[in-house]
């Protein structure tokens, strides 16, 4: 093989599973040794510049950082990552004078957002500072988007969500309240610079099965997301008590929770599939079967039960998986008796605005064409982000496309070709301090992950926007912290160096490390000492070693950044330096291009 | 914060030996020596030999004398015997214990301070007896723990860290071993443990002395370009004698001998060498010598299992002692009074 090139940032940035699999990149194993120093101002700030709502996501993230978490590889059970998020929200104090600002002297462009969500908040806070005028049109009176509408408050309260989108409002957002956006022509004819959609996927999936149109007063059939909307704003106050959810979606979890807040007491949520196949987050199922609610799998909605103009029940097919053919087969037929009804199967985007002769282009599924990187649409000076782009995903990816969105905004105002990104970078700076001594934790913590109390069932539904977790103790969090592996401190080989005295091999308690004779890849895969069970996972090789000119191996997969390679390596061939990703931003693009 | 012990973690399956056991349950305390220190490559090298041999760690007693060396058996094998005696009577500890209890594999690790110089006396005489155990010295050529003066091991014309020429010739243990009618003599090299592990291995399945001299440099004061005990000078002037495949379990030996050299060993293992120079036979001691003697230039530090013999008798057969481990012998029997005392007396007579 050849020598591994680390001077590309892609090489480390792999080996921070958690950072690499984070749509935003966030700098997860550097904010939880903030967390774990007690400097909760710092850890907020460092996952601001990412993720842009920390509080938000600490409640309400879908976690792909989790199942990439190293830490599952170890002992089966990620860190913490989400909650100890949370806890930096928590626990921050006043950050308001480290928070970005937009100059006194603009620059001159306006760029105009459709939809206060958070992709649309995000544009605004990476383009404000630069001097741009932004304005947003928002439908309802509040901003938040989804954040607001979609996620009950009893997970996240409307005081955090209020904060967080605030200080970007703030900082002179021009924000137009009760504004549809009705035409993308007559928006356009206003002479933005720019334009960024970010108005989600707001469209609940119908279910046109017999009987969805026979009731004759009011409905009891709802649609899950408009549903939510309405009791988010307080129009929806109470349901029936027998209360059946089709689809097994976070949003049907958010439902269903919400069905056991309003008067909800017979709750099932109705699966097509088996378990395995649920949508929802296991934790949010997990949280949902705790309130008594209960999931049922291989029922198929049939038709809709309606007598005399009033919905009573649904009919169900039931059916048998079969695992080898991976399809159903029906048994039998079931009549489940209830009084509401809530359709939880999926979003659409819908942009009946968006005339289609102005060409910008849709393709598959009615989804306008965007390009993945720089996020613009087939209209130069369109861009996209959020929902809206690429189908619904969640907020973590929201932030994400935005980020790329405002570089791209940013170059197409200065003249620049969108697909010009400023590039990623790196820092490595070695964290040895002494003999022993080490300015991270480095000893391995056996510890299991800490559990999330929540507040007790008996007082849980007495309020609507009750907050169901409660949110690490301290001693929770100084326990979570410190089964952090920090991947982020990475294993820095200096060949030339090395003396090839074994050292590292036999004190790394991983056995990921092998001085060998070079070969292909599989070829030297073969050869290692610990099997490699994971290929995604990077092979480091070094360049021939001096003395013998065999070659340094290490599957990067079994490393837990303990350090002892380098604290038995005599000529400090090894070296544990900590790794920090420079996300480029739109800020970035601003030194890179416009001087 | 910092930690330096090597921990227990959970991340991959360990391969276990038929006792059940994983080469993590054959380690011993966290090493104390300086960092890159070839005697932590040998104490590895007796881990994974013990580990891969399955012998259950409290079979094995592992003894020292005083040095750098003899610091390492703290660091393999938590679960055996051990002693770690005055300066150079390691061997003499062995000897008795040996007596005592046969049934033990007995590992000796020492240095060349501790055993060329002020235990040379009870070396020679532990090799004369044919004393049933692994010696292992550790030889970089220096004394190490008192700062780098030259050892009774040092080439002529190697230097010190500041450059003085060693002038008194050196004492070569193998050569030592052989004259002395060692019964198993081998020379192996830290930096290569792909070698070192059959030779461990081997040492272990002999039956009377196995001495092993392991070149094992000393990254402090004895790895500069001036020393021939360096690594980068033990890599680029080792010669390699000997091939030979250690098959465990003799009767399962495979492959044909196509004139090639076997031991089977009292162990019941089967040792088979291929590819020997025309003029060396290991089972041969004049021939070993012979072949030393020959290639003794001062560019080769030949490395093999130079002499094997496992037809002499060791300790007990030399002494006819019972059989059993005289903790295993009913007390009448091993203490049968005072007229049988009286009794042996009057043969004497």
């Amino acid at each position: 093989m050849d020598p591994t090139d680390v001077a590309d940032p892609t090489y480390y940035h792999r080996v921070v599973d958690c950072q690499w699999a984070c749509p935003a990149h966030t700098n997860v194993p550097e904010y939880i040794r903030l967390i774990a120093q007690g400097r909760y101002d710092d850890a907020y700030l460092l996952n601001r510049e990412s993720n842009v709502f920390p509080a938000i996501l600490g409640r309400t993230c879908d976690r792909p950082c989790e199942p990439a978490c190293r830490r599952t590889r170890v002992d089966g059970e990620a860190v913490a990552i989400c909650r100890l998020k949370r806890v930096a929200a928590d626990l921050r104090g006043d950050v308001a004078d480290r928070l970005p600002r937009a100059p006194a002297e603009k620059n001159g462009k306006r760029i105009a957002c459709v939809g206060a969500g958070p992709a649309s908040l995000t544009v605004a806070n990476d383009l404000l500072p630069l001097g741009y005028a932004v304005t947003i049109f928002e439908q309802h009176e509040t901003a938040g988007g989804l954040m607001r509408t979609n996620i009950p408050a009893f997970r996240l309260p409307a005081s955090v969500l209020d904060e967080e989108t605030q200080v970007i409002i703030d900082m002179g957002v021009d924000i137009r309240y009760g504004t549809r956006v009705t035409s993308l022509r007559a928006l356009l004819a206003e002479g933005y610079d720019a334009v960024f959609v970010g108005s989600g996927a707001p469209r609940g999936k119908e279910l046109e099965l017999p009987g969805r149109r026979d009731e004759t007063g009011e409905t009891h059939i709802h649609i899950g997301i408009d549903w939510l909307e309405s009791i988010a704003f307080g129009h929806t106050t109470s349901i029936g008590e027998r209360v059946l959810i089709i689809g097994v979606g976070n949003t049907a979890m958010d439902c269903c929770r919400s069905s056991r807040r309003l008067g909800g007491k017979d709750i099932k949520v109705m699966a097509r599939r088996p378990r395995g196949f649920f949508k929802a987050s296991p934790w949010e199922l997990e949280d949902a079967e705790e309130e008594g609610v209960e999931i049922l799998v291989n029922h198929s909605p049939k038709r809709f039960v309606v007598e005399n103009g009033k919905l009573t029940g649904m009919e169900f097919e039931i059916l048998e998986w079969d695992e080898p053919a991976a399809h159903s087969r029906v048994v039998d037929t079931v009549v489940l008796p209830c009084d509401d009804v809530i359709l939880a199967i999926g979003q659409e985007n819908a942009f009946p605005w968006i005339e289609r002769d102005l060409g910008l282009r849709f393709g598959e599924w009615d989804l306008p064409i965007v390009d993945e990187k720089t996020m613009e649409s087939t209209l130069p000076g369109v861009f996209f982000g959020g929902d809206s782009a690429f189908g619904p995903k969640n907020i973590i990816w929201a932030v994400a496309h935005a980020h790329e969105a405002a570089i791209s905004i940013h170059n197409h105002c200065q003249g620049v070709p969108v697909d010009q990104r400023p590039p990623f970078g790196m820092n490595l700076i070695s964290q040895k301090m002494g003999i022993s001594q080490w300015s991270y934790a480095n000893d391995f913590n056996p510890a299991g992950r800490q559990q999330m109390d929540h507040v007790e069932l008996s007082r849980r539904f007495s309020a609507l926007n009750l907050e169901v977790e409660l949110g690490f103790s301290a001693e929770q969090t100084a326990r979570e912290v410190q089964r952090c592996l920090n991947c982020d401190i990475q294993t820095v080989f200096s060949g030339p160096l090395c003396i090839e005295c074994d050292a590292c091999i036999d004190v790394c308690p991983a056995s990921c490390l092998t001085i060998t004779a070079n070969g292909s890849e599989g070829e030297l895969a073969s050869r290692l000492p610990a099997p490699r069970t994971n290929p995604e996972q990077g092979l480091y090789v070094s360049a021939p070693l001096p003395q013998t000119g065999r070659v340094m191996v290490k599957d990067e997969n079994v490393c837990v950044h303990c350090g002892l390679c380098a604290e038995r390596c005599p000529t400090a061939a090894w070296d544990m330096e900590r790794f920090e990703l420079k996300i480029p931003y739109a800020k970035d693009a601003t030194v890179a291009w416009s001087r | 914060m910092a930690s330096i012990t090597k921990p227990l973690i959970p991340l991959v399956e360990l391969e276990r030996n038929e006792l059940g056991l994983t080469v993590r349950d054959y380690e011993g305390a966290m090493s104390t020596l300086c960092a890159g220190c070839g005697h932590d490559s040998v104490t590895a090298t007796i881990v994974r030999a013990v580990f891969e041999l399955a012998i259950p760690p409290h079979m094995i007693s592992k003894l020292s004398g005083i040095g750098c060396s003899s610091k390492t058996p703290a660091y393999f094998v938590r679960g055996a015997h051990g002693f770690n005696s005055v300066h150079g009577r390691m061997v003499a500890i062995a000897t008795g214990a040996n007596a005592a209890n046969r049934k033990l594999h007995y590992i000796g690790v020492s240095g060349d301070g501790d055993s060329l110089s002020i235990g040379i006396g009870h070396l020679a005489h532990a090799i004369r007896r044919n004393v049933n155990m692994l010696y292992l010295i550790e030889n970089n050529g220096v004394y190490g723990l008192t700062k780098g003066q030259f050892s009774a091991s040092t080439d002529v014309n190697s230097t010190s860290k500041r450059g003085e020429p060693n002038l008194l010739p050196p004492i070569d243990p193998v050569m030592l071993g052989l004259s002395l009618g060692a019964t198993f003599v081998a020379r192996g090299f830290s930096g290569n443990k792909e070698h070192l592990l059959p030779l461990i291995k081997a040492g272990l399945e002999h039956t009377g002395f196995a001495l092993i001299d392991v070149i094992s440099p000393c990254v402090q004061f004895n790895d500069h370009e001036g020393s021939t005990k360096s690594y980068l000078f033990t890599r680029h002037h080792e010669v390699q004698v000997d091939d030979f495949t250690l098959f465990q379990d003799g009767i399962h030996a495979n492959g044909s001998d196509d004139g090639a050299v076997t031991v089977s060993m009292h162990s019941g293992a089967l040792l088979r060498f291929r590819s020997l120079p025309a003029d060396y036979d290991p089972t041969d001691r004049a021939s070993a010598i012979a072949y030393l003697e020959r290639h003794k230039a001062p560019d080769e530090v030949l490395t093999g299992l130079f002499y094997v013999n496992e037809a002499a008798p060791d300790l007990h057969e030399l002494n006819k002692t019972v059989t059993e481990p005289l903790v295993a012998v009913p007390f009448e029997r091993l203490c049968p009074g005072a007229s049988a005392l009286e009794e042996l007396q009057k043969s004497f007579v």
